[in-house]
């Protein structure tokens, strides 16, 4: 086991439909019988995890993420291949819990105690707890039918991870809720996870699987498509989103180490980019706050009626930054000709904190790359900021400050 | 098997907590709570004394006690409740707890435990209310009384039994229910509880001597009503053969557990 708290070889579900039911009975005492149709939901998925370690699922729904969640947990059977769990798992999947509406919220978080397997007197001592969690005040005692979905998700949170697992699974339920709870989850899933928990979670949120996890896992139509960071795995993600019919899907390994995602139909292609300086040279090290100017041709293949262009600066874990396009400005090309060189320069202070930073770039017909997308560019530029003449500080933006203090001495 | 008893070890109090949430929550939002659940099958049997009394009651043999019909009516219907509601609730054990069943991991086993911790305990309330009831109408207690805890633990197991086979299948072809639902009232007729067993044409006697539940509901009659022995023997051969079912259904349960979320 090499130390992994979590090792999935070969795993794949199918649910199976039988003409007759009683075919599949028999199947439970040998006499395998056809099914009459068989959906494999997962299937050859193979991946581990290290005690600690926080992996994040991606993909579009129906891509078995949910599913895989539920094998993990045991609440589902594979098909075939094999889960090996070390350590206790707790899960909250979907919202909930299966409370039940007539008792209180006391009575059912004690309930859903007894079903994780704890003893009375374990009970006993994280019910205080899971009250004071969960703030929901006099409501503890009332009926859960009298409570909105928010109140239900926070005492479902709060019993869930009242003792700290050795495995947490999460299923989108962060994103139930008003935000005040949220944050107060996810400091509670960082302070797990510094103590050691492994972390498993589902989200559609990008900057959540960011900001909490070590690696992140795409799932596309129940096959595992890629295990690697999670800024390459977004923005493979959201090259996958964007792949139509005669799209293709390009993955570069950059001399960085980083992938680089390029996708789209290529009816429009960037040929160079460049980050320039005000005297007019190529920079790759740019001060803090200094004026720069992004410039990007694009070569034209096949004529094209409408194009918008749009680019993105990401930081070093691939959260946005700052990112428009000439949709949003007003500024739509139309009837592109065959041939042609486009070339934008964007001129903009570089307000940004010190750290490096990429570029991405999309060439597309709107104002999403949803439609038409002539070319996405992950990792197009990368540049790194540098603070060399501001007073020391942190973050990803530069807001110039003006600090005025005002002592009253009595 | 040793794994399930050892999980329903770890999971004990659970199970009995469950089963008191079980009263709580089922007559939480009526006035008079926990009374319905022995007021109704009263009112039931109200209600056949009412109508049946006259006609069937100058039937029962070998007694001269006045509420004697009464007696024989609810000691067979004390036997039967325990054994509709068991059947009933185990018919959609797993189907009513879908829910819970996808989303957390417990041993199942735990489901069918709680329903017959808490059928049993509506049971004696009820049984409590009857015998209060005997011993109004002056049908004072004797020694054959004893049998009861016997007599409660064949009717528990046969239903646990049956139920747990109809509440695995029910999962996979939900028609079990709708079918159980007319064969419960059949079965209900087809067992001399309102009426009195030498009312029946003799070529019933087949259909009765197959019946688990007219041994079971005789026996509920001969030791209240006659304060006689129970049929022992024929108890005992539907205590074995109940316990094989059971683990029958154990087995099926077992077999059919991976599938069963799948479905749900």
């Amino acid at each position: 086991m090499n130390g992994a708290v979590l090792q999935v070889e070969g795993l794949g579900k199918a649910f199976r439909e039988y003409r007759m039911e009683w075919q599949r009975m028999l199947g439970w005492f040998g006499g395998q019988q056809k099914p009459k149709s068989e959906s494999w939901v997962l299937r050859h998925i193979n991946f581990q995890m290290q005690a600690g370690e926080s992996v994040g699922i991606v993909g579009q729904n129906g891509a078995g993420k949910s599913t895989l969640l539920k094998l993990v947990t045991g609440t589902l059977r594979p098909t075939e291949g094999s889960i090996r769990v070390a350590g206790r798992i707790a899960a909250i999947l979907e919202l909930g819990m299966g409370f039940n509406p007539d008792l209180t919220g006391r009575q059912n978080a004690r309930y859903t105690a007894g079903l994780m397997g704890m003893s009375p007197d374990q009970i006993d001592a994280i019910i205080p707890a899971v009250e004071e969690f969960a703030e929901i005040g006099a409501y503890f005692d009332e009926p859960i039918r009298t409570y909105s979905s928010g109140m239900q998700m926070r005492v479902a949170f709060s019993v869930v991870t009242a003792v700290r697992p050795e495995i947490l699974i999460v299923d989108e339920a962060l994103s139930v809720g008003d935000a005040y709870f949220s944050h107060k989850s996810i400091a509670r899933i960082r302070k797990f996870r510094e103590e050691g928990t492994t972390l498993l979670f589902v989200s559609h949120d990008a900057g959540a699987i960011q900001s909490l996890c070590d690696r992140a896992i795409l799932l596309d139509h129940g096959r595992l498509l890629i295990d690697g960071a999670p800024s390459d795995v977004m923005d493979y993600y959201n090259a996958l989103i964007a792949e139509k019919e005669n799209a293709t899907v390009e993955v570069h390994e950059l001399e960085t180490g980083a992938t680089q995602t390029i996708s789209g139909t290529r009816e429009a292609v960037v040929e160079t980019i460049g980050l320039f300086n005000a005297k007019g040279e190529s920079v790759e090290y740019v001060n803090v706050g200094e004026q720069v100017e992004l410039r990007v041709r694009a070569a034209i293949h096949g004529g094209i009626p409408r194009l918008v262009f749009g680019y993105m600066i990401k930081d070093r874990l691939g959260q946005p930054v700052f990112g428009t396009n000439t949709y949003h400005t007003r500024q739509i090309l139309e009837d592109v000709r065959d041939g042609e060189v486009v070339e934008f320069r964007i001129v903009f202070p570089m307000n940004f904190g010190p750290g490096s930073y990429s570029v991405s770039t999309a060439l597309c017909s709107s104002d999403t790359h949803l439609v038409n997308n002539y070319e996405w560019r992950d990792l197009a530029l990368v540049f790194t900021i540098a603070n060399q003449n501001r007073a020391s500080f942190v973050g990803t933006a530069w807001v110039p400050p003006q600090i005025e203090i005002l002592q009253h001495r009595k | 098997m040793k794994l399930m008893l050892i999980a329903i070890w770890h999971y004990r109090h659970f199970i009995l907590t469950s089963i008191r949430n079980d009263l709580r929550t089922r007559f939480a939002r009526s006035q008079l709570g926990a009374i319905w659940g022995i007021l109704q099958p009263l009112a039931q049997s109200a209600i056949y004394a009412l109508v049946m009394g006259r006609v069937l009651g100058s039937r029962l043999p070998d007694t001269t006690n006045k509420y004697a019909y009464v007696i024989y009516l609810l000691a067979g219907l004390a036997a039967w409740t325990l054994f509709a509601e068991m059947i009933t609730r185990c018919l959609t054990i797993f189907v009513d707890n879908a829910s819970l069943l996808k989303k957390m991991v417990f041993p199942r086993i735990c489901l069918p435990l709680i329903v017959s911790g808490s059928s049993l305990q509506n049971n004696v309330f009820l049984l409590g209310t009857t015998l209060a009831i005997f011993i109004i109408v002056g049908n004072d207690p004797t020694w054959a009384w004893l049998w009861l805890p016997v007599l409660i633990i064949v009717t528990l197991a046969f239903g646990l039994a049956l139920g747990l086979v109809l509440g695995v299948l029910n999962v996979f072809v939900r028609d079990v229910a709708q079918v159980m639902n007319v064969v419960m009232q059949l079965w209900f007729w087809l067992t001399p509880i309102v009426y009195p067993v030498n009312t029946l044409p003799d070529h019933f006697a087949l259909v009765l001597r197959l019946n688990p539940m007219y041994a079971i509901a005789s026996s509920y009659q001969q030791v209240f009503l006659w304060g006689h022995m129970p049929h022992f023997k024929s108890l005992a051969v539907i205590f074995l053969a109940s316990l094989l079912v059971l683990a029958a259904g154990l087995s099926l349960f077992r077999r059919a557990s991976p599938d069963m979320v799948d479905v749900l």
